[in-house]
């Protein structure tokens, strides 16, 4: 799960990680009492997506005065926001955040993740802040400095100490550094964070630490021993399908491809885009229905695939183990039935109960292409949706 | 022969009154898997499918001699699972249950490290050795009869894909010594170079299907590992060659992440090292055929 920047700060503050003071607007008229309430020379305003990259595209900006704030509040809210991250379609700023503008000396890089190598969190840190840390990482990996943390102790005060050295931080700032690192540290043990990211950690002119940005994800695995973590999610920021399928708990991935396709297990559903990848076709989507599916998780399955208009054939592949293909024949008739088919679908059945399954389907009067085995099921899908052009 | 289990492998259950538990039990037994017991706290005195259920996996152990458990207990509970199966000496712990959190692996894998205990999964289908007829042994949730006895020995970090494979492989008369399934969360047990170790070791395997997906770089690891080691015929595939970069695949390991994990990379790496990689997942099986002459 995704938060918010502003969100994502007032988390790290809890744990003693230096933020600037700033104020949440959702109407632009909250922007002026917000600069009255800060009393500040310099503003900043940040529009908040789930997205990076916003600066270029416009959804930061600075503000001296209480008239520009107004503006830029003004400005932003209800834009559609295009940076790299959010693709062509962009997303509609909803929340505005307007904070305390910083002067800034150096930018720094601070982030926590899983390496799965080790298997362990790994903190890591380095002098180039502000940019994209991958092409970082990338070109020359020696600027990120690492410590590995121990999961069942925790990072340590002179692990901290190693990183804000190595960022070339003196004095007092090495002490508000080791705070704000090991804060971000138990957030991220305590929290059950997929990754904890601080870019850039300022230091301003005055010589202090603090982190200018923030994003945080969560194990979604974890959360149900989060709730009050689970009350920060903006279901607007979601894909809408996505949001749908989770409710019959199938596993839907939006892709812009002409082919719909339906498979139990992830892995499975994944070799199923290729191969239709493999002949010709593009997937419009990865839609994994689990094991334990029910005929209403296909029925709703179904649904999903159609809403998309971009589909031109549907293919169906399921390997029953846990799944049963009679459970998974019936829950394609009656969805047949309950949704206008407008397009041709594809079938491919194996594993257990397959002779009811295919007699189900046999039985039934809804027109579907057979296949038996995965090559063939993709050959004729992707054939059926030139067809149907 | 086989690795890691043979048909005398004795099993414990943790989870045997769950639903899951309880069914794969049943399907276990009817398998030929020695099911010798199986466990959940407070109900132990009962009987499930004719199997004795203990309190403890400490006492299961004492009473039954188990060397193996599977774990099919609910998510929020498997850290604790595998540890009391690993303190009460178990050797081998396959965990089927998915959606486990990362830092509850992180935390078990780093108190286990260096101690005498093989784990399997977890969010994985399990590990199975057809021995033919009602005599196998399967640890695991995978539909049984698709197996047939032989020599291939697969590794995989998907279930149903498996499934495929090992259909395909049946299909054309090739059976299998030991089919494992590592599982698809970033943080696991075996991975495929640890696995495919076992089945260089193992004299009754003659050739080895390793089937990888995006994320992390278990495939190239095990690819290296190859090149130094293994004179038998690797065949290999990876899914997720068009799943775009940044998005959980279903599975919590398969994501491209900054650019890294790709199939594209992985698959380079195979190549490199002499594993014969099948770009379309429906050639798994003749592809493996055509290697071995």
């Amino acid at each position: 799960m995704k938060i918010h920047e502003y969100q994502a700060k007032q988390l790290l503050a809890r744990f003693g990680v230096a933020v600037s003071e700033g104020v949440l607007v959702t109407d632009a008229k909250e922007a002026g009492p917000a600069w009255d309430q800060l009393g500040t020379p310099l503003a900043v305003v940040k529009a908040q997506i789930h997205a990076g990259g916003r600066g270029k595209g416009g959804g930061v900006k600075l503000a001296r005065s209480r008239e520009e704030t107004i503006a830029e509040a003004t400005r932003m809210l209800g834009m559609n926001l295009v940076t790299h991250q959010t693709g062509p379609e962009g997303k509609i700023v909803q929340r505005v955040w307007i904070e305390k503008g910083s002067d800034i000396a150096r930018e720094l890089y601070l982030a926590m993740t899983v390496d799965r190598v080790s298997g362990k969190p790994v903190m890591m840190a380095s002098r180039e802040g502000g940019v994209e840390i991958e092409e970082v990482a990338a070109k020359t990996p020696e600027k990120i400095f690492k410590e590995t943390i121990e999961p069942c102790l925790g990072m340590q005060p002179y692990q901290a100490r190693n990183l804000a050295f190595k960022l070339g931080l003196e004095g007092t700032q090495v002490k508000e550094a080791t705070k704000i690192i090991l804060g971000l540290a138990r957030c991220f043990l305590e929290c059950d964070c997929s990754i904890a990211e601080i870019n850039p950690l300022i230091v301003t002119t005055e010589g202090n630490v603090k982190a200018l940005d923030a994003k945080i994800n969560f194990d979604d695995n974890a959360l149900y021993r989060h709730k009050d973590l689970e009350e920060l999610r903006d279901l607007t920021e979601e894909d809408a399908k996505e949001i749908e399928a989770s409710k019959y708990d199938l596993n839907y991935i939006a892709l812009d491809g002409n082919i719909g396709c339906m498979v139990n297990g992830a892995g499975l559903a994944m070799a199923t885009m290729d191969v239709i990848k493999a002949h010709g076709g593009e997937p419009a989507n990865f839609l994994d229905v689990g094991g334990s599916v029910t005929k209403e998780g296909v029925v709703g399955a179904f649904k999903i695939l159609l809403s998309d208009k971009n589909v031109e054939a549907i293919m169906i592949n399921i390997f029953g183990g846990i799944a049963k293909c009679d459970v998974i024949a019936q829950g394609v008739v009656d969805a047949a039935k309950e949704v206008d088919l407008t397009v041709p679908l594809v079938v491919r059945l194996e594993g257990t109960n397959v002779k009811k399954g295919r007699q189900i389907l046999e039985e039934s009067d809804i027109a579907l292409i057979s296949a038996t085995s995965l090559d063939e099921a993709a050959k004729k899908a992707v054939e059926a949706a030139g067809a149907a052009r | 022969m086989s690795v890691l289990i043979d048909k005398d492998t004795k099993v414990l259950v943790q989870g045997i009154t769950g639903g899951h538990g309880s069914f794969h039990t049943e399907q276990m037994l009817a398998y030929g898997t020695k099911i010798v017991g199986g466990v959940t706290p407070g109900k132990g005195g009962q009987k499930e499918h004719g199997v004795p259920v203990f309190n403890t996996v400490d006492e299961c152990v004492a009473e039954t001699g188990a060397t193996a458990s599977v774990i099919y207990v609910p998510a929020a509970f498997c850290a604790d699972a595998i540890l009391e199966a690993a303190d009460a000496g178990c050797k081998l712990i396959v965990t089927i249950t998915e959606h486990i959190p990362v830092l509850d692996m992180a935390r078990v894998k780093d108190t286990l490290r260096g101690r005498d205990v093989r784990i399997i999964g977890p969010n994985c289908p399990g590990i199975i050795t057809p021995t033919g007829e009602n005599q196998g042994c399967k640890i695991g949730i995978m539909p049984g009869y698709i197996h047939k006895p032989g020599k291939i020995g697969v590794v995989s970090r998907s279930g149903t894909l498996t499934y495929e494979a090992v259909w395909q492989l049946s299909e054309l008369g090739l059976g299998q010594s030991t089919c494992i399934g590592m599982g698809g969360d970033p943080i696991h047990g075996l991975g495929h170079k640890e696995c495919i170790a076992l089945f260089n070791e193992d004299p009754a395997t003659e050739g080895i299907v390793m089937i990888g997906e995006i994320g992390g770089s278990d495939e190239e690891d095990a690819a290296a590992y190859v090149k130094e080691h293994v004179k038998k015929p690797v065949v290999g595939f990876i899914a997720g060659q068009t799943a775009p970069p940044g998005k959980r695949m279903g599975h919590a390991g398969a994501i491209i992440a900054g650019g890294k994990g790709t199939a594209a990379e992985k698959i380079r790496a195979m190549e490199a090292a002499g594993i014969h990689v099948a770009k379309n997942p429906s050639a798994i099986g003749s592809t493996m055929r055509e290697v071995l002459g």
